[in-house]
């Protein structure tokens, strides 16, 4: 028995591998007990169905059926993409510019222009999205201001609960999470390169295009991805501001999971629309790589 | 016996998958020796340290210390201590607390530590530095720090890891005798890894030459850069000039070498009448001369490089594709030839190295 | 000459951007000292009673004291796992280590949806009730992400040799994490404990679905908003949180970039 337990302490002196492993089992054991696990559960609920208050466990594609099938659904599918594609666009758009700026305008500052733009990033989404919804609403901001400014009579009624109010929302809520990879990889750019194509002859607009936009592709679809996926799935943003015109895929799938109880659908909704993004999320990347390799 | 075999490696190989870093390495190195590593980036020589002082683990093999096995020591017990080559000076700590790191298990009083950290910082003359912090020092400084850090210790053994790579030119060369005095007056065995061979000359009492994880010769910096054993080590040492030759006849230990354009020479060598064997000699072993001299070969300087205590000429030869290497002294002020000039090459026989092919 | 005027026009839309990022968050605080029931202009003068109201409100007290709760075991127990995690990461060759780092991330790119819908299925399975318990767990799968990267950008900012160095001068594996590497990445862990409290402290998706009886902050604000009447005492709410997690982030950011070589590069999300 010594001489095992000898052998296994040497083994583990010996082996950065093992001691490695030792070291990240715990965090290993929560992410698959915690997320991995629930998510085989997740697809495996997608394949039962609901009978009544039990669970019928019989591999059935009646979920996915009735998900991909019924049109409603199906529309709610698009809808949120074309949401969250939007949104994705108008982030990035707006972000770049400023992303650039801190990147190359400014150097002593730097630090405190990053601090401001992080802190919008950690305050509550909840109270973010919340915001819009008094500055969106009949007797809200927007419209008691322009009222008392006399600008309008009566208050404007398209502002709020459509989709439209979603995009907007949307695009301030994520706005933070588009600068960081943006800025990042505008950052790592060697500043030597775009001396050297001045040196050349290229002039700003021609430097910027050749050189500093291809160079930070990478976190412009960095940011693009993590702007996109998390917003397809967003609940209560359409809940707050998207009124009956505005509801996205989320809001169907959480109704499953409360009022109608019929959780593999629920799970199958999920699913799909995962599946819906990941293939959205593929061709977007794909097409944006084969833009950059045109471009250079 | 356990004098001659102070630090003793044996038979130790390394491998990382399917890469081998050393391969069978077999050392032996004496008390009180400052022994260098020398060899090229990736020769294995770090990963044969880093063994020694308990942070790999041999794949194969043992490393004793004064005759105790340490193989299966866990570094922080070994009896070694070692000086690395980014200093690691402790950045949160001030230079006493650093030099003073390795003595908390000693349970020394309060006077007898300071006493001992005083004496090391004497020792590297950095006396009143102790509150300063471990990241307010230049390179320099830091690896003075480093030093005294693993030597307050009083190791069997000290090993070092590229200790001067960092720093310029000037400083290193100044650190190099230093390093040399400090080592004759602690009297520790010093093991240090470098890829400079100048550096290894210069401050070692004996070198272990490595490649690809091989230790090629082990000798004198002396013996290394006269006799070098093999053509690795012959051009790895300094610069040197090789020319294929055939074994003609011998004489007993001495045979004759068919070695155009240098002619026919006497040379100890082993080897039957037709072995293929490299004739190898230094470039300051050649004496220019305008004038023509018995045994001497001909040839046109295509090159010349004035630099100050001597100058470098590369000398076109007849049958021979590249030019010798001629370094001569510049004794004389009137000494100098320029490119074109016809120039005569001579050399003293026992200045020849013969080596396998 | 150029670079002066590009630095006007990109720093006037600079300014604009930061005006749209802050201004529609600030007039959560600005009506919350609003006298008036209807969050409208013309304002209609300063009061700090919806202050008061919310300071004496049970029912706030005691989400927020669940919310603290939940908040302070999540960042504890993330943080906790991360920073062996981080250190085997960043100093350990582990066979399959990108794997594990890779299904870490995952939890950030899934929708919180999916991800408290799943958990929910699980404890459904498990017949595990719902509780402050299962909502710390959902937060810990969100944290740990923040956590981990946080500790291993702190961890790769520093010398490995400083802990072999360490070593070999007769520190066990023990003492060395004590003595060098604890004092080092300590400015990370405290980071990496107020970031992963503030992804919890605001989380709302995950503890909607996974909680029990118990109302987190978040869960409490979605449910007044029902009540228009409610509406200034939960702005005054916001506003509160609004700048706890401001002094937060700043201490957090500052702390972290403690000590870090080139402070103007390392931030969180990079």
């Amino acid at each position: 028995m010594a001489g095992v337990e000898l052998r296994l302490a040497r083994f583990y002196r010996r082996s950065e591998g093992a001691r490695g492993l030792v070291l990240l089992s715990p965090t290993m054991l929560i992410m698959l007990a915690a997320m991995a696990a629930p998510l085989a559960l997740l697809a495996l609920y997608s394949f039962w169905s609901q009978d009544g208050y039990a669970l019928d466990t019989h591999f059935t594609l009646t979920q996915y059926e009735t998900g991909i099938g019924r049109a409603s659904y199906r529309e709610l599918f698009y809808r949120s993409i074309e949401i969250s594609a939007l949104v994705t666009l108008i982030t990035v758009l707006l972000a770049y510019p400023m992303a650039y700026f801190v990147a190359f305008k400014v150097d002593e500052t730097k630090f405190a222009w990053l601090i401001l733009l992080t802190i919008p990033f950690w305050t509550s989404y909840l109270l973010r999205v919340f915001a819009w919804k008094l500055i969106l609403g009949y007797n809200g901001v927007i419209n008691s201001g322009l009222m008392n400014l006399g600008l309008i009579r009566q208050p404007l009624e398209f502002l709020l609960y459509n989709p439209t109010a979603v995009v907007v929302t949307l695009a301030h809520a994520w706005a933070a999470f588009a600068i960081l990879p943006i800025y990042v990889s505008l950052e790592k750019i060697d500043r030597s390169l775009l001396e050297a194509a001045a040196d050349l002859g290229d002039g700003a607009v021609r430097r910027f295009l050749r050189i500093t936009l291809p160079l930070s592709l990478p976190g412009v679809i960095g940011a693009a991805v993590l702007i996109f996926v998390p917003t397809t799935g967003d609940y209560v943003t359409p809940t707050l501001v998207g009124g009956s015109g505005g509801v996205m895929i989320a809001n169907v799938i959480e109704e499953q999971f409360d009022k109608v109880g019929n959780w593999p659908l629920g799970a199958a909704l999920a699913l799909a629309s995962m599946a819906a993004v990941g293939i959205a999320t593929v061709l977007f990347v794909g097409a944006m790589r084969a833009a950059a390799a045109r471009i250079k | 016996m356990s004098d001659e075999d102070y630090l003793h490696i044996a038979h130790v190989t390394k491998r990382f998958g399917a890469v081998t870093a050393v391969d069978d390495a077999e050392l032996s190195i004496r008390r009180g020796e400052f022994f260098s590593l020398l060899g090229p980036s990736g020769c294995g020589k770090t990963t044969l340290l880093r063994m020694i002082a308990g942070f790999e683990y041999p794949s194969e093999g043992d490393i004793f210390v004064e005759g105790q096995k340490i193989t299966d020591v866990p570094a922080n017990l070994r009896p070694s201590n070692m000086v690395f080559q980014s200093y690691a000076i402790f950045p949160h700590l001030n230079v006493f607390d650093n030099i003073a790191y390795g003595l908390r298990k000693q349970r020394l009083t309060r006077t007898e530590l300071g006493a001992r950290v005083n004496d090391a910082l004497a020792m590297i003359k950095l006396e009143g530095f102790g509150k300063r912090r471990g990241d307010e020092l230049s390179g320099g400084q830091r690896q003075r720090v480093a030093l005294a850090r693993a030597l307050v210790r009083r190791p069997k053994v000290l090993l070092l890891d590229e200790p001067l790579g960092a720093l310029d030119k000037r400083l290193r060369e100044a650190m190099q005798i230093e390093l040399r005095q400090l080592q004759k007056s602690v009297g520790i065995t010093f093991l240090l890894v470098t890829h400079d061979q100048e550096e290894a000359l210069s401050i070692s009492d004996r070198i272990a030459v490595m490649s690809g994880g091989v230790i090629l010769q082990v000798a004198s910096p002396r013996e290394l850069y006269e006799a070098p054993n093999c053509r690795e080590v012959a051009d790895f040492i300094g610069e040197m000039n090789f020319f294929d030759g055939t074994v003609a006849g011998r004489d007993g230990e001495i045979a004759t070498i068919d070695a155009p354009p240098l002619g026919r020479l006497s040379a100890v060598a082993a080897g039957t009448p037709g072995t293929k064997v490299l004739v190898a000699l230094r470039p300051e072993k050649f004496t220019l001369s305008g004038a023509e001299t018995p045994g001497a070969i001909k040839g046109t300087v295509t090159a010349a490089a004035y630099l100050g205590d001597r100058s470098h000429f590369n000398i076109a030869v007849a049958g021979r594709s590249e030019p010798v290497s001629v370094a001569s002294q510049n004794a004389a002020k009137t000494d100098g030839h320029a490119s074109g000039d016809i120039v005569f090459l001579s050399w003293a026989p026992d200045a020849v190295v013969v080596l396998a092919a | 000459m150029a670079k002066k005027r590009g630095r006007g026009g990109l720093f006037l839309y600079a300014i604009f951007y930061l005006a749209f990022l802050y201004v529609p968050v600030l007039f959560l605080p600005l009506f919350s000292f609003n006298n008036s029931v209807f969050i409208a202009f013309p304002l209609s003068g300063f009061t700090t009673q919806w202050y008061a109201q919310m300071f004496a409100d049970t029912a706030v007290q005691q989400a927020l004291f669940n919310s603290l709760r939940v908040g302070a075991v999540a960042a504890l127990v993330s943080t906790t796992l991360a920073l062996p995690a981080a250190k085997a990461l960043t100093r350990y060759r582990v066979p399959g280590g990108g794997a594990v780092l890779a299904l870490t991330n995952l939890s950030l790119f899934i929708p919180e949806i999916v991800l408290g819908i799943s958990l929910l299925i699980l404890l459904n399975i498990l017949t595990i009730p719902l509780s402050l318990w299962t909502v710390t767990l959902g937060h810990i799968v969100i944290c740990i992400p923040f956590a981990i990267t946080v500790l291993m950008s702190r961890m790769e900012g520093f010398d490995k040799s400083l802990e072999e160095a360490s070593l070999d001068l007769g520190e066990s594996g023990w003492m060395t994490f004590w003595r060098v590497t604890f004092p080092l990445v300590l400015p990370g862990v405290i980071s990496s404990l107020l970031l992963s409290f503030m992804v919890s402290f605001d989380d709302f998706l995950i503890a909607y679905f996974l909680s029990g009886n118990d109302a987190t902050l978040p869960i409490y604000i979605w449910g007044q908003l029902r009540f228009p009447y409610k509406l200034p005492t939960v702005l005054a709410l916001g506003a509160m949180i609004l700048v706890v997690s401001t002094v937060l982030v700043v201490v957090a950011e500052l702390v972290r970039s403690y000590g870090l070589k080139d402070r103007k590069h390392k931030m969180v999300g990079a």
